[in-house]
């Protein structure tokens, strides 16, 4: 009887040592020809941050007049958004534009 | 040590023992139970014990053939079958259990073990190793159960009783191999086979599983072994890593820690370690997110700083001691592969600093008379805990050969603290300054506290806001527009507070350099430095 787990004819069997997520190719959303709906700008709270997404804003009220914008804001960057806002993002909006810093 | 983890019961649901089905040395197969009695005895050839009893075996299958099926069970391969067969005249039929499956199965530590069973597969009696007065109550039984005077046998030339040998299927890395085959293996995590023509090592390397450096293959045995190292369930799960917030189980952990190069009785201070670091409070993924490369620094303390050999003198904080290099690379790699977190993904340090890839001591308690970093955390002092920091560089020198006052001593730690992120950094967080032997004998002969070291550094450090400006020379500091509370003269010491320098004590006997390890954010926005007990296991 052949025994041989991890060394034999197959070669040798190590244990996944990662969360063993699938590996998924993500997808880009389908961009649309027009920008319609709602725009979330999203201050994740680094240092004029806030100035870029002032300035985009302004931009965008002349340019898209008929696009409501909304800002949202986390509360530190040094943490992830939590979960009440990614889904206040996700029902409120159809783009969201993130502001990084750094 | 736990107890090994038994995945075969010695009865099986219905109460009797295990069935199972074995080729013997002639090729027939035999399966038990037989539906009459039978005497099961497990041999090896290379076992004194064995030998001894190899006649007795027989002897019971001359006398008692006809009623009772009486099989040895052989570990051995042909070869040692056959010298068995041969050197005692067998004539009784020798199973093959050479993969030691069934020996495994009935939990045979030693060998020989014999069984009588009876005709419905219950066990009736068992011998391990020799007895002569337990062979001759065999005997007996046997003779009842065939209905014929048992043989007249000399006990007296028989020695009283003789221990047996150990079973090969208890042999170190065969007993790990035959839990890890069984269907109750506690191993869950995925299995990856990589091919024959393939080397492991590259493979490793290939799916990004490694830090950089090569890692122990975490085959199956391997991770059992690991295993034992704890008491806890493999499949419990102890944490939930970001940036994946993936759940960390137990058997998860045990694998990154035999990658890291763990050995078993490590493990419960990764465990904890692991716990503490994906607490809110260390907020581990801010900690391995930011541009400023921060890294866990993990200190340990109590007991099991000497129970796995940790180093907390010469070179405490470099290399050569493989409790400290790889409890902390194992963090680490818990980070990676289980959490997702990766250079260029969610890892954005900058320059990335090498405590990334291990940095973990323990503090040398027995040398300081100041009370260990644990108990001033809240422990005991007989607890072993971890505790874990943050750092974005470090350990920075501090040279003083030369200082011979107490006061003096501190007076160098906080010129050097002064230059912590950047001299116009003031009103910050947590620090952590390692203090070696010789300045720490300066400070205690006049009998200086921590408390009285934190004091003298805020003190030497504090200065006018209006120091502190951003100017011509750097562009760092305070925003002119923007004057703090209390005015542009009010002295704004280094740290914003005393608790936030930790004093712990390590390195050598000889030489006058402590070490600053500089902190990253902290307080709820930021990184607080997080303990965690360690379990015991004894």
């Amino acid at each position: 009887m052949t025994t041989g787990l991890t060394q034999g004819m197959q070669g040798t069997v190590i244990l996944d040592p990662t969360d063993e997520r699938e590996p998924l190719r993500r997808q880009l959303t389908t961009r649309p020809e027009h920008i319609v709906g709602t725009v979330g700008l999203l201050d994740i709270s680094k240092p004029r941050g806030n100035v870029l997404l002032d300035r985009l804003e302004e931009r965008l009220r002349a340019r898209l007049p008929g696009v409501e914008l909304r800002r949202y804001a986390k509360l530190t960057f040094t943490k992830p958004a939590p979960d009440d806002l990614r889904r206040q993002i996700a029902e409120e909006c159809q783009f969201v534009i993130e502001a990084l810093a750094d | 040590m736990n107890e090994p983890r038994r995945s075969a019961a010695l009865q099986d649901d219905s109460g009797g023992l295990p069935a199972f089905g074995l080729r013997d040395n002639s090729g027939e197969l035999r399966s038990f139970p037989t539906a009459r009695s039978a005497l099961l005895c497990f041999v090896h050839e290379d076992c004194e014990t064995s030998n001894l009893s190899m006649p007795l075996i027989e002897r019971a299958h001359v006398e008692f053939g006809d009623m009772v099926d009486v099989w040895a069970i052989g570990q051995d391969d042909a070869a040692g079958t056959a010298k068995l067969v041969e050197r005692h005249g067998l004539t009784v039929p020798v199973l093959d259990d050479s993969a030691l499956l069934v020996s495994f199965e009935y939990d045979i530590e030693t060998v020989p073990t014999v069984i009588l069973a009876d005709d419905d597969g219950y066990e009736v009696r068992r011998i391990v190793g020799f007895g002569r007065a337990d062979w001759d109550h065999l005997f007996e039984d046997l003779g009842a159960i065939a209905g014929v005077s048992p043989p007249d046998i000399d006990w007296s030339e028989w020695p009283e009783s003789r221990p047996g040998c150990g079973s090969l299927s208890v042999l170190p890395g065969t007993y790990e191999r035959l839990v890890a085959q069984a269907e109750r293996s506690p191993l869950r995590a995925r299995r990856i086979e990589v091919g024959a023509g393939d080397d492991v090592m590259e493979f490793l390397f290939d799916q990004g599983l490694t830090d950089g450096l090569p890692v122990v293959p975490p085959t199956p045995e391997r991770v059992l072994r690991m295993l034992e190292g704890t008491r806890r369930d493999p499949q419990e799960v102890v944490a939930t890593v970001p940036p994946n917030m993936a759940p960390a189980t137990i058997e998860k952990i045990a694998i990154n820690a035999v990658m890291a190069g763990c050995r078993p009785e490590y493990l419960p201070v990764v465990v904890a370690a692991v716990e503490a670091m994906c607490t809110d409070e260390y907020n581990i993924h801010g900690v391995s997110a930011t541009t400023m490369g921060a890294s866990p620094v993990v200190v340990v303390n109590g007991p099991i700083r000497h129970r796995i050999g940790m180093n907390m003198g010469l070179g405490a904080l470099g290399h050569g001691n493989r409790a400290n290099a790889t409890i902390g690379r194992a963090v680490r790699l818990v980070l990676r592969n289980i959490g997702g977190a990766k250079p260029g993904g969610t890892e954005r340090s900058t320059l990335g600093n090498p405590m990334k890839y291990t940095l973990c001591f323990a503090e040398w308690e027995e040398r300081s008379p100041w009370e260990p970093l644990h108990v001033e955390r809240g422990f005991e002092a007989g607890d072993s805990v971890v505790t874990l920091f943050t750092a974005t560089g470090g350990p920075n020198l501090i040279v003083d050969q030369t200082s011979r006052s107490a006061a003096q001593v501190a007076g160098s730690f906080g010129l050097v603290l002064e230059g912590v992120h950047h001299p116009r950094a003031h009103g910050m967080g947590d620090v952590v300054l390692v203090v070696c032997p010789e300045h720490l004998d300066t400070l205690w002969r006049e009998g200086w506290t921590k408390e009285q070291v934190r004091a003298c550094i805020q003190e030497l450090t504090s200065r006018p806001a209006r120091e502190l400006l951003r100017d011509a020379v750097s562009g760092a500091g305070l925003p002119p527009d923007r004057v703090p509370e209390g005015g542009l003269d009010r002295p704004i010491p280094k740290f914003a507070g005393p608790e936030y320098i930790h004093l712990v004590v390590a390195g050598a006997d000889a030489g006058k350099f402590s070490a600053v390890l500089e902190g990253w954010a902290s307080g709820p926005r930021g990184s607080m430095p997080v303990s965690r007990k360690i379990e015991e296991v004894t």
